[in-house]
């Protein structure tokens, strides 16, 4: 078990500093760079030399890659070439922002999916799993910023519930996101509820159709008591790597709906940086993202080791 | 022994609305009754509706069926109409069932133990304190070595033979009065499955259950049972005392049947049944076996046959039973076998050795071989040209592994793969040239999975009638009709797809493809083991046709000892991926010589009630090949001493080109046998 673990952490690894090479070189081979972004149109001549040598643009590329990749691992993403603040901090309180969000999605999402997911597979084909499946198709297809777009007509405009944008600055409290978190929460969790729900639907009535499931049937086993111990472990296997896409998803590409909500999150962010074309700040948020998405699915694979005895015996078990 | 009725199924009819919205039976006017301490066994094709017929007993319908009429009585009471909360009473406490495939029957999520103890909890018998001692006892009655250790194993920690006896000691925990099993051996090796059986007649002797045994093998439905109901098309065609069932039944199905089935003491090719059942709601007005019935008349197909009681007791559905006996049951003696003469070799495998031992990404940088004991070791076989040379042994043995080195989708780790007069063949299928990939051909067990399911037949007959022979227009739809009626389908099946045949004609089309090269060595894969009997028979009879008619080279592979006796010249056994012993396919059979090839013949079920298997070698799992030494050194039932540990078997020549790899004397392994010689002759019956 520890074995396997080292060996996923080591790929993972393996993995994000592969991607950081391409990050940077994806960077690199776009025209333009930091001392453009900074002195705009002055960028020629005398000063943008200067200025290159003032950042140390003008090195090769692999020593700066290398500058720049120790730095990232001691938590130094560089400066910004808008502000001339460390990106750390910036990122930071996005990311914070992003957590907050993410969080929220997933706290109400990820066990209303389930709760769906398992009553419409053991419903199969009733009334009630035709009308939740039916929706959840809606809200799985209908684009984010039109499920925004009405949710903000309705409550906030209409009704007048709650605030239809967010108007804390990125670096204020987590508290002074309420109330205006509560619509993009919404929109997010009815987009991944969906995704989640399905993927359980079909397991659930997978597994439910199971040999060993008309086995525990026939040894005499309550309906209950055959959905909790011999079906739901095994069919909520697969949810697992569907919530870690989700999570990644969350963690890193909301932008549509922190655009329309004006939410100061990575996403946000990320798309004003591109407008500015402050390279270092895309750079440091697309490691950032990679990273996450790297460590949600190995927890993921981990998470699903432990709950599946088939992925966690080794095959030498030679005499 | 038996009592009263136990389980008692009355008139039942079960059926699935079709697409067409009509409602199609599966099973038809069921009336069977099961007493106290009875074995009966119920045997079938598959899609005769014997598992519905099993499942509804404990009141149980698969998703989609359900009951036209009748009721499913047990001790008195219809299960079918019963409240869910009694029925989980009865379930598991008064009548269990074991099933087929335990390996998914068994839940991946929870230890033996903790299923046992489930069991236990349900039917209540016992108090709380006392289950972990009865688990153990349980484990310890279906005889599996170490209880406490399978008890904490999870269910796909165990072999197939022990998810078997776990799924039994589970039937037995609720001690029901009424025991169903579901096809409980099918898919397991020989030797193991005689194992199980032996420990199900016992339960079925040493109690007082009532025991109803769903099989399509006939031989393991001998060895348990003492009553047989033959199901055809959903229907009881035929119910009677095992004996007269097995051996002189009076219904032309049943007979037919005992005659498709290939057995070990007869050379011969069995019989084929033609046609097939009628699919469910399209039984016409008569009787559901008379398109393929040998003694039909036309009032057959006016009126359905009754089940009528016979004199001699049991019952019948045949208007015609006094004339049944005119129908052999057994086969008149064509010999497949081509003689002994044979051209030049065609195929030598010298010393060959095939590993599936995958690199590490370190190993290759270091440009290390892989580690560990290779799958297939030291494997000699010459193969002429115009022989049909049998591969046998268990899962594992490395039969399948062979072919498809020869085939060219594995390369060997070490020796050679020597093909006509071209010296060794390439490895691999790209390095081959077209010539020799045209000249191999491939048969695949399963044709659901050889055949693109989204290719009309003329598009996969034609795949290498293009690729060989630039064949295209007229030429090349000539050519697919002349193969289509080679395997004896007609021009008709051109635009059909795959998922428009039954089993055998899918297995005809592939042969057909294989064919359609002009291959000179055909490599065929346990090509009838997913067919039922009487199909299978058809095959053996078509591959036997063929290879008359263009002289082609066959290895064949098959778990069945009995199917290959009756196609293969000669005969290789394999355990463990080395060769155990080699030689004419009579000489192998009649006087088997190695302790492995003793063990597994000596383990073959035979549909006759007299035989019974005798069991030498120890069912135990083995995880992979040792290193050194016999490779059947650690089930050996006749294991000289160290030195089978530590050295190499020798190859011992007891002529005729019959070869042995022993440590023990050849002297001694040709005369002092334990299971005396089976030729023609009767089965040893120990008692």
């Amino acid at each position: 078990m520890l074995r396997i673990f080292i060996h996923r952490l080591l790929l993972g690894i393996a993995t994000v500093a592969m991607v950081s090479g391409i990050i940077f070189a994806a960077v690199e081979a776009l025209p333009g760079d930091a001392c453009t972004a900074i002195l705009q149109r002055d960028a020629s001549g005398e000063r943008l030399a200067n200025c290159r040598r003032e950042l140390g643009l003008d090195r090769p590329a692999a020593t700066r890659y290398a500058e720049w990749a120790f730095g990232a691992v001691r938590g130094d993403l560089g400066i910004s070439a808008h502000n001339n603040k460390p990106i750390a901090s910036l990122v930071g309180d996005r990311l914070k922002n992003t957590l907050l969000l993410a969080g929220c999605s997933l706290a109400l999402g990820i066990p209303l999916a389930l709760f769906l997911g398992v009553l419409t597979g053991l419903r199969r084909d009733k009334f009630s799993d035709l009308a939740i499946s039916t929706i959840a198709i809606f809200a799985m297809t209908i684009p984010e910023f039109v499920t925004a777009t009405v949710l903000i007509f309705v409550f906030s405009i209409w009704l007048g519930w709650v605030p239809g944008i967010v108007t804390a600055s990125a670096s204020s409290s987590l508290s002074a996101f309420f109330p205006g978190i509560v619509l993009p929460v919404i929109v997010l969790t009815m987009v991944m509820t969906a995704h989640i729900m399905r993927t359980v639907r079909s397991s659930v009535i997978d597994v439910m159709s199971s040999d060993y499931v008309q086995m525990a049937t026939l040894k005499g086993a309550p309906y209950w008591q055959i959905v909790f111990r011999h079906a739901l472990p095994n069919a909520l296997l697969p949810a697992i790597n569907v919530i870690a896409l989700t999570v990644g998803w969350l963690l890193g590409g909301v932008v549509v709906v922190e655009k329309v909500f004006n939410y100061p999150g990575l996403g946000h962010y990320m798309i004003d940086s591109i407008s500015d074309r402050d390279l270092p700040v895309v750079q440091a948020i697309a490691l950032i993202v990679a990273t996450a998405y790297v460590g949600v699915n190995l927890a993921a694979d981990l998470l699903a080791m432990t709950f599946n005895p088939r992925l966690r015996t080794l095959k030498a078990r030679s005499p | 022994m038996t009592g009263d009725i136990l389980i008692d199924v009355q008139n039942l009819s079960i059926g699935f609305t079709g697409r067409s919205g009509k409602l199609l039976p599966v099973l038809r006017n069921i009336d069977l009754g099961v007493r106290r301490g009875e074995t009966v066994g119920i045997v079938g094709e598959s899609g005769s509706g014997k598992s519905t017929l099993a499942l509804a007993m404990m009141g149980y319908l698969k998703h989609g069926l359900r009951v036209i009429s009748g009721r499913s009585l047990f001790d008195g009471r219809d299960l079918l109409t019963m409240p869910s909360c009694e029925l989980q009473r009865i379930r598991g406490g008064k009548i269990a069932l074991i099933p087929q495939n335990s390996g998914q029957s068994l839940s991946p999520n929870l230890r033996v133990g903790a299923q046992l103890t489930e069991a236990l909890a349900l039917h209540g018998k016992l108090a709380l304190s006392a289950f972990p001692a009865r688990v153990i006892q349980l484990l310890q009655q279906v005889r599996l070595p170490d209880p406490e250790v399978i008890a904490s194993r999870y269910p796909h920690e165990l072999s197939g033979g022990q998810q078997q006896r776990v799924a039994i000691a589970m039937a037995l925990a609720g001690e029901p009065e009424a025991l169903l099993l579901d096809e409980p051996t099918t898919g397991l090796d020989v030797t193991t499955q005689a194992h199980i059986l032996e420990l199900l007649s016992d339960i079925a002797v040493r109690s007082d259950k009532a025991m109803v045994y769903v099989s399509h093998d006939l031989g393991a439905i001998a060895r348990v049972c003492s009553r047989v109901v033959v199901m055809y098309a959903g229907e009881i065609v035929l119910d009677g005392d095992a004996t007269t069932v097995l051996t002189n039944p009076g219904h032309p199905y049943a007979r037919g049947l005992l005659a498709s089935i290939p057995r070990l003491g007869n050379p011969s090719l069995p019989i084929a049944l033609e046609g097939r059942p009628p699919p469910p709601g399209d039984a016409g007005p008569g009787c559901s076996f008379v398109d393929r019935c040998a003694i039909a008349e036309s009032p057959c197909r006016a009126e359905r046959p009754g089940l009528q009681p016979l004199l001699a007791g049991g019952r019948v559905r045949c208007r015609l039973t006094e004339r049944a006996e005119s129908i052999p049951t057994k086969r008149d003696g064509k010999p497949a076998s081509a003689g002994g003469s044979f051209g030049e070799p065609l195929v030598r495998l010298s010393n060959l050795a095939i590993s599936y031992a995958r690199q590490s990404l370190v190993d290759q940088l270091l440009g290390r071989k892989p580690q560990g004991v290779p799958t297939v070791d030291r494997v000699d076989i010459e193969i002429r040209q115009g022989e049909v040379i049998g591969l046998v042994g268990e899962s594992g043995s490395g039969k399948s592994t062979i072919l498809k080195a020869v085939a060219g989708l594995v390369g060997p780790a070490s020796g050679e793969i020597a093909y006509d007069k071209s010296g060794a063949l390439p490895a691999t299928v790209e390095q081959r040239r077209p010539e020799q990939l045209r000249e191999i051909q491939l048969i695949f067990q399963n044709p659901d999975e050889s055949l693109n399911p989204r290719h009309t037949i003329e598009q996969i007959l034609a795949q290498p009638l293009q690729l060989y022979f630039g064949l295209s227009g007229d030429a090349l739809r000539e050519r697919s009709i002349a193969i289509l009626e080679r395997v004896r389908l007609g021009a008709h099946y051109l635009d059909r797809l795959p998922s428009q045949l039954s089993g055998g004609e899918k297995q005809r089309v592939a042969i057909a493809r294989a064919f359609a090269a002009k291959p000179r060595l055909v490599l065929c894969d346990e090509v009838t083991s997913a067919l039922d009997v009487s199909v299978q028979a058809a095959v053996l009879d078509l591959l036997d046709q063929l290879r008359r008619d263009s002289s082609t080279t066959y290895v064949f592979v098959a778990h069945d000892l009995a199917v290959v006796r009756a196609l293969s010249d000669r005969v290789a056994v394999l355990y463990q991926g080395r060769l155990c012993e080699i030689g004419p396919t009579s000489a192998v059979y009649s006087r088997p010589c190695h302790p492995y090839t003793e063990a597994l013949i000596s383990a073959v079920l035979e549909p006759d009630p007299g035989a019974r298997p005798v069991l030498m070698a120890e069912d135990i799992m083995e995880l992979s090949p040792p290193a050194k030494g016999c490779p059947f050194q650690r089930r050996c039932h006749r294991k000289v001493g160290p030195i089978c540990e530590s050295t190499t078997p020798p190859q011992r020549d007891a002529g005729a080109g019959h070869v042995i790899h022993c440590h023990i004397p050849i002297g001694e392994l040709t005369s002092a046998q334990t299971v005396s010689a089976l030729g023609n002759a009767v089965r040893p019956h120990v008692q």
